[in-house]
């Protein structure tokens, strides 16, 4: 095994092998950085462009400056998908993250079906965001309609229904990144735990938990910025619905961020600019956001 | 590095050839039709077009819904299309940079009259009806007699609801109710927020001398107590439940009418194909009548009729592919198999060579027209900001279905008058 392993690291780095990948490293490289670029790249700094201009089709585009901001900042519509957003997106990272830890903790125990269980809270995350959207909208309609009332009929339905939906969607994704943390923490770690006389509890919150923080940092990451990018859940479920005249302004009481931007630039060609400076202005958000909580949870991840 | 360097010079020019090649092959037409269940139609027509002349044509439907995406995606390519649709005024004002001046073209001297062309804010004529559809009350005769009643009954909202009534009260016994689900799901509300909305705002324009086009600022909703009358009736005198609107789809709805549920049935004209298709239902038995909401001397409307189907041609296109399209489109309505397509396809032509189609309901439109019914013109065209509008309306028309209430009412109400300025200034902002 350990000669094998020698073997092959010689052989990687001789250099009849070495010389011509030295030589050769921008063939390979080349069409993915040449898709990098004409796929996002481009297309960002065109976006950040023409996030000052007007413009119908980007060929058309003429220069406004900070004035799509400014319009951006003035809708009522945006300032409250903002804060529907920032509520859901707090909501569904704990629902989320607790129920998958916990999921996963019941399944890494000893016992019967846990792969079966493990399967079933996975595929929910096989199934498209739209088509959850629709099947769940019927099932929550389903469900009000004893009570003579439906999804739409106010805000606080979608909001929680949007919550339902999304954590039963994602759950099973992130259970398994737990489970993987989980059956990654070292067993004479836990031994040793056992045998100072460490309770469960203890167990649990001083050994496991620091343990699998990598598994958090990841889980939280992720359900922080799905939450943030979240569309299709969102315009198949409600679609914004209802919609209100409100403070001389027009509110789409559960539309979300990424889909404010959408039907933003579907108004008129007016709109487009603006909602190109929406969609920058959510980078930003996202990317700070990311950045910071990624670093904030790193801190805490401990080397086993 | 050198050879890298090769490697991108080849593959830009490999790329640039290409292009080249594109551009070489000159005076071909690419139309973004609007209509997805014409599209078949346009397919084979376009292939009977390039074998007769040669000239290639290559038509790309818009899914329902997105063809205002996928024109700003397409119009952004250096193939961009020929021949687009404009739908209304505001599309006017998104795209009439795009659109060629027609007045001059082969194929503006084919229409009838001016009733179906969209003029830009100069007034030059930029985009050519080339259908134009009816809506009002389907109604299957066959049921109605059954029930004992006769169209000739009808006249006006009184009489309408004096038949629906009676239908109502005795569908257990009839086995069919008067009318089929007033549906508020996304696929069947803007039959309401769209088309019957356009009950008092054409009484309204008409007061006001106003025609479509002439994009108010803001609408009085002096006759919402008409759209009340006729939204009551609606879901009152069906079988479907109030509560449950929501979710009501219009496949659902066009069912209950297709299987013979229902007696009356709001849509319009391009319903023909599916109910005697698909529902094999009778062409006999359909008739279509207007939609009253007790306005005085309605006794003398008609149907709904108007388009938002136009051509328009890219004037930001090479001049050979401008004049391939502008030939390509005089060929369709002029020739045997392009006017022999209108017609099975579209229930009205507004073109000199048009041949009659069997659309019983586009009949229906015309034989009030030459009654002297007036015609009420597609006033819903002018809405602003359309899609929010609408959600808007629909919004408090659901909330007001489950629990009618003046209350409510006067919600809708102000999503009507305040949601029209409101986005009217958003439009316009």
């Amino acid at each position: 095994m350990n000669r094998k392993k020698h073997h092959d690291t010689s052989v990687l780095s001789s250099n009849l092998i070495r010389r011509p990948i030295r030589r050769w490293f921008p063939v390979f490289l080349l069409p993915t950085l040449v898709c990098f670029c004409i796929g996002f790249l481009w297309p960002f700094a065109q976006g950040i462009y023409l996030s000052f201009c007007n413009f119908n089709t980007p060929k058309d585009a003429t220069w406004v400056g900070f004035g799509n901001y400014v319009k951006a900042f003035k809708d009522a519509g945006f300032i409250h998908a903002f804060k529907n957003t920032a509520l859901f997106a707090i909501v569904s990272i704990v629902l989320i993250n607790v129920l998958a830890f916990t999921i996963a903790y019941a399944l890494t125990q000893k016992m019967r079906g846990a792969n079966l269980f493990r399967t079933v809270f996975f595929m929910p995350n096989l199934i498209g965001g739209v088509v959850l959207g629709y099947i769940w909208s019927m099932i929550f309609d389903a469900i009000l309609k004893h009570y003579s009332t439906y999804l739409t009929a106010n805000a606080t339905y979608g909001f929680w229904g949007l919550v339902i939906l999304v954590a039963w969607q994602q759950i099973g994704y992130m259970m398994i990144i737990y489970i993987a943390g989980l059956q990654a923490v070292p067993e004479d770690m836990l031994e040793a735990a056992k045998i100072d006389g460490a309770n469960k509890r203890q167990t649990l919150f001083r050994v496991v938990i620091p343990n699998v923080m990598p598994s958090i940092t990841i889980c939280m990451f992720l359900t922080l910025t799905n939450s943030f990018k979240l569309f299709d859940q969102n315009l198949a479920l409600t679609g914004g619905a209802p919609s209100v005249m409100m403070n001389g302004g027009k509110v789409n009481m559960t539309e979300l961020l990424a889909l404010n931007i959408y039907s933003t630039y579907n108004i008129n060609k007016n709109w487009h600019g603006a909602a190109q400076a929406k969609a920058v202005v959510f980078f930003i958000l996202v990317a700070s956001l990311a950045i910071a909580q990624l670093s904030a949870t790193r801190k805490k991840e401990v080397q086993a | 590095m050198k050879k890298a360097l090769a490697l991108i010079l080849a593959l830009v020019m490999c790329l640039s050839l290409s292009a080249v090649a594109f551009a070489a092959d000159g005076g071909s037409v690419y139309y973004l039709n609007f209509k997805p269940e014409a599209d078949q139609a346009w397919q084979d027509l376009a292939k009977v077009y390039t074998e007769q002349t040669g000239v290639e044509v290559k038509v790309v439907t818009a899914a329902s819904g997105t063809y205002s995406d996928t024109l700003t995606a397409e119009m952004a390519k250096t193939e961009a299309p020929t021949i687009f649709n404009i739908g209304n005024a505001s599309g006017m004002t998104d795209w009439g940079d795009y659109a060629l001046d027609l007045t001059d073209t082969s194929i503006y001297a084919e229409r009838v009259n001016d009733d179906y062309v969209l003029f830009d804010e100069a007034g030059a004529p930029k985009a050519l009806g080339y259908c134009y559809e009816s809506f009002g009350i389907i109604v299957n005769k066959a049921l109605l007699e059954q029930a004992g009643h006769s169209l000739d009954e009808i006249t006006d909202f009184a009489s309408l609801k004096a038949v629906a009534d009676d239908i109502h009260a005795r569908a257990g016994e009839l086995g069919f109710d008067a009318f089929s689900a007033p549906g508020l799901d996304g696929s069947s509300s803007w039959r309401f927020s769209g088309h019957l909305a356009n009950i008092p705002l054409y009484y309204e324009y008409k007061d006001a001398g106003l025609n479509v086009g002439s994009l108010p600022a803001e609408i009085t909703g002096a006759y919402l107590d008409n759209f009340r009358n006729i939204w009551d009736l609606y879901i009152t005198d069906t079988a479907a439940d109030p509560t449950s609107l929501s979710t009501s789809t219009g496949d659902e709805s066009e069912a209950e009418f297709g299987q013979g549920k229902a007696v009356f049935y709001q849509n319009g004209d391009w319903e023909f194909a599916n109910l005697t298709g698909n529902f094999g239902m009778n062409p006999d038995d359909l008739t279509m009548i207007p939609i009253y909401c007790g306005v005085d001397g309605e006794d003398k409307a008609g149907l709904n009729s108007g388009t938002e189907n136009c051509w328009a041609i890219n004037a930001k296109a090479s001049e050979e592919d401008i004049q391939a399209s502008i030939d390509f489109l005089t060929w369709v309505v002029t020739s045997e198999e392009g006017t022999k397509m209108l017609a099975e396809q579209f229930s009205g032509i507004p073109f000199q060579h048009a041949s009659a189609g069997a659309n019983v309901f586009g009949a229906a439109a015309k034989a009030y027209a030459e009654a002297g019914n007036y015609t009420m013109f597609w006033a819903f065209n002018d809405t602003p900001n359309v899609d929010s509008w609408r959600a808007t309306v629909v919004t408090a028309l659901t909330a007001y279905s489950a629990a009618p209430s003046d209350e409510l009412w006067a919600d809708v109400v102000a999503a009507f008058v305040d949601g029209w300025a409101y986005e009217y200034s958003v439009v316009n902002g």
